[in-house]
């Protein structure tokens, strides 16, 4: 917990100017500072916006697909925006970003969680797997071989999501019989309709070290 | 998303202090309808307070009630021994809500302080009254398949969308409150009906905090339970209808019954009327179809949700007639 901003209750607004206080005062020294031209460049370049982004970061260490690393967001990063746009891994899909589809699943000590709705900086000290962290190098994880195996999808969009929800739903205890697969899949969306198949995928999964990571 | 400050403190007090001082300062726990709020535009707090490092997450057996602190997951308390073994309507209610990867994000006070799913809430092109007091009710003349047919006003035709939230007000628990100074109050006064201010949906004041939920021992209402959740598709869908239903019988009468419904109000709705009507009575379905008639008295539909007048008496035949067959 080191990296993160304590407060223990004492004010802090002159530590933490919020991003619209900067931005008041940036925009006024920058209109007095600039010829036009250089305004209008500065606009382009958004160079209010990339000085408040350093200015904003925090600094998390969390382990990702047993790696330790230590990285530098801004609070309103998601763990999957961290995943995808920083960290480069992009397994983990982005698809409404809102909670309601599963793409961006990922395990979060263990636990399946959303990561499009997990603020970066709550996951400091934590291990994320994603769908990157389940093969052992050309070894296919047995979740991932059931769904090649039993055509678990067509375009392969939700695929991600689905296996990790999947190794999770198996190591719940929750892949007894289909119809608890299928509700306790029901979190991940399958556009292409793809879900005989995937059930299929997990009831036999499930039986060769389906739960494993 | 528009951005914000981020602070984790460490202690309960520095929670509330810093809530007190900072009217734009909000809670984070598992941030499933926050986060989502926020990148929707429809919340903009400056400053998010991270309260996941604080010891609240037990539940645990008291002396004559079971605690639950606020910071314990939904799948956590579903999957309790302690829950299912005394509680269990609680567990299955927990299990109809969401799905399995945003019930081992949601805690137990997140899920109380979640905000409508009204879509005139969600889209900040039209008038609510909720998400700014004073713009009008889109829902009211709008499309209110969704919606409230008891307690709604001109102001607001919501519904709380909880579904582990019916259980509780089902079993008579009691909201564990932390400010300036602890404060105990029934769950059934947590949530408010909407009133002249729909944008207030409970009755938390500023610089306060849920800590806890705590659930009298009451073994009559562990022997037979249902949560009955009519939805549009069999999982992962908010509720039209839903029924908690508790019910024990002892010499052929009903000796002890709950009742609570979802979907239909601003608030956890508890049938009252209708438990007193069946208390000492026979279990039959005579009686239940007149339970179920008590408990829709005042309701009133707003054109699109109509069909919710026929659907919620009939969900509670179904839910009192399912667990008078498990007694």
């Amino acid at each position: 917990m080191a990296h993160h901003k304590e407060e223990t209750g004492g004010e802090n607004k002159t530590l933490h100017h919020t991003r619209r206080k900067f931005f008041k005062i940036s925009s006024a020294l920058t209109a007095v500072a600039l010829i036009p031209s250089e305004i209008i460049k500065a606009a382009e370049d958004k160079v209010d916006e990339k000085i408040a982004e350093k200015f904003e970061q925090q600094t998390l260490t969390l382990e990702i697909n047993g790696v330790q690393k230590t990285l530098s967001v801004e609070p309103r990063v998601t763990l999957l925006d961290m995943l995808r746009e920083q960290l480069k891994l992009t397994g983990s899909k982005k698809g409404c970003d809102h909670g309601q589809c599963g793409a961006c699943t990922v395990h979060v000590n263990g636990q399946r969680v959303l990561s499009c709705l997990s603020l970066a900086l709550m996951q400091n000290g934590k291990k994320i797997t994603t769908i990157e962290g389940l093969a052992t190098g050309d070894e296919l994880h047995p979740m991932q071989a059931a769904f090649i195996k039993h055509d678990g999808f067509q375009c392969g969009y939700c695929t991600p999501g689905q296996i990790m929800s999947a190794v999770a739903c198996v190591r719940e205890g929750h892949a007894d019989n289909e119809e608890e697969i299928r509700a306790y899949m029901s979190g991940n969306i399958c556009r292409c309709g793809a879900y005989p198949n995937i059930v299929e995928a997990i009831l036999e999964a499930k039986e060769k070290g389906g739960n494993q990571i | 998303m528009i951005n914000f400050n981020y602070v984790k403190p460490s202690t309960q007090k520095a929670v509330t202090d810093t809530l007190g001082k900072d009217a734009t300062a909000q809670i984070i726990a598992g941030g499933t309808n926050l986060v989502d709020l926020m990148k929707r535009g429809v919340a903009a707090p400056e400053k998010l307070v991270d309260i996941t490092g604080l010891p609240l997450k037990n539940i645990e057996q008291q002396k004559g009630f079971v605690r639950i602190g606020t910071l314990a997951l939904n799948s956590e308390v579903a999957e309790s021994e302690l829950i299912l073994k005394k509680f269990p309507l609680l567990a299955k209610a927990l299990n109809a809500g969401a799905s399995p990867q945003l019930r081992n994000m949601a805690t137990v006070g997140g899920n109380m302080m979640q905000r409508t799913r009204c879509s005139y809430f969600y889209d900040t092109a039209m008038p609510c009254n909720k998400r700014k007091a004073g713009s009008g009710c889109g829902a009211l003349k709008g499309y209110n398949r969704m919606h409230a047919i008891f307690g709604t006003t001109e102001n607001c035709i919501a519904v709380h969308p909880s579904d582990m939230c019916i259980a509780l007000v089902a079993l008579d628990a009691t909201v564990v409150i932390s400010g300036k100074t602890d404060r105990r109050i029934p769950f059934a006064d947590f949530h408010r009906l909407p009133g002249a201010n729909p944008e207030k949906d409970n009755t938390l004041q500023k610089g306060e905090m849920i800590t806890a939920i705590e659930i009298p021992d009451n073994d009559a209402l562990a022997k037979s339970t249902v949560y009955l959740k009519v939805r549009d598709r069999a999982s992962y869908a908010f509720a039209l209808i839903s029924v908690a239903a508790a019910m024990d019988v002892k010499g052929g009468n009903i000796s002890a019954v709950r009742l609570a419904m979802g979907g239909v109000a601003h608030k956890p709705w508890r049938l009252t009327t209708a438990e007193n009507f069946l208390k000492g009575k026979a279990p039959s379905t005579e009686n239940f179809k007149q339970a179920a008639a008590i408990a829709m008295k005042d309701s009133k539909g707003h054109g699109h949700n109509n069909f919710k007048l026929k659907l919620a008496p009939n969900t509670i035949l179904q839910a009192l007639t399912t667990v008078s067959t498990q007694v």
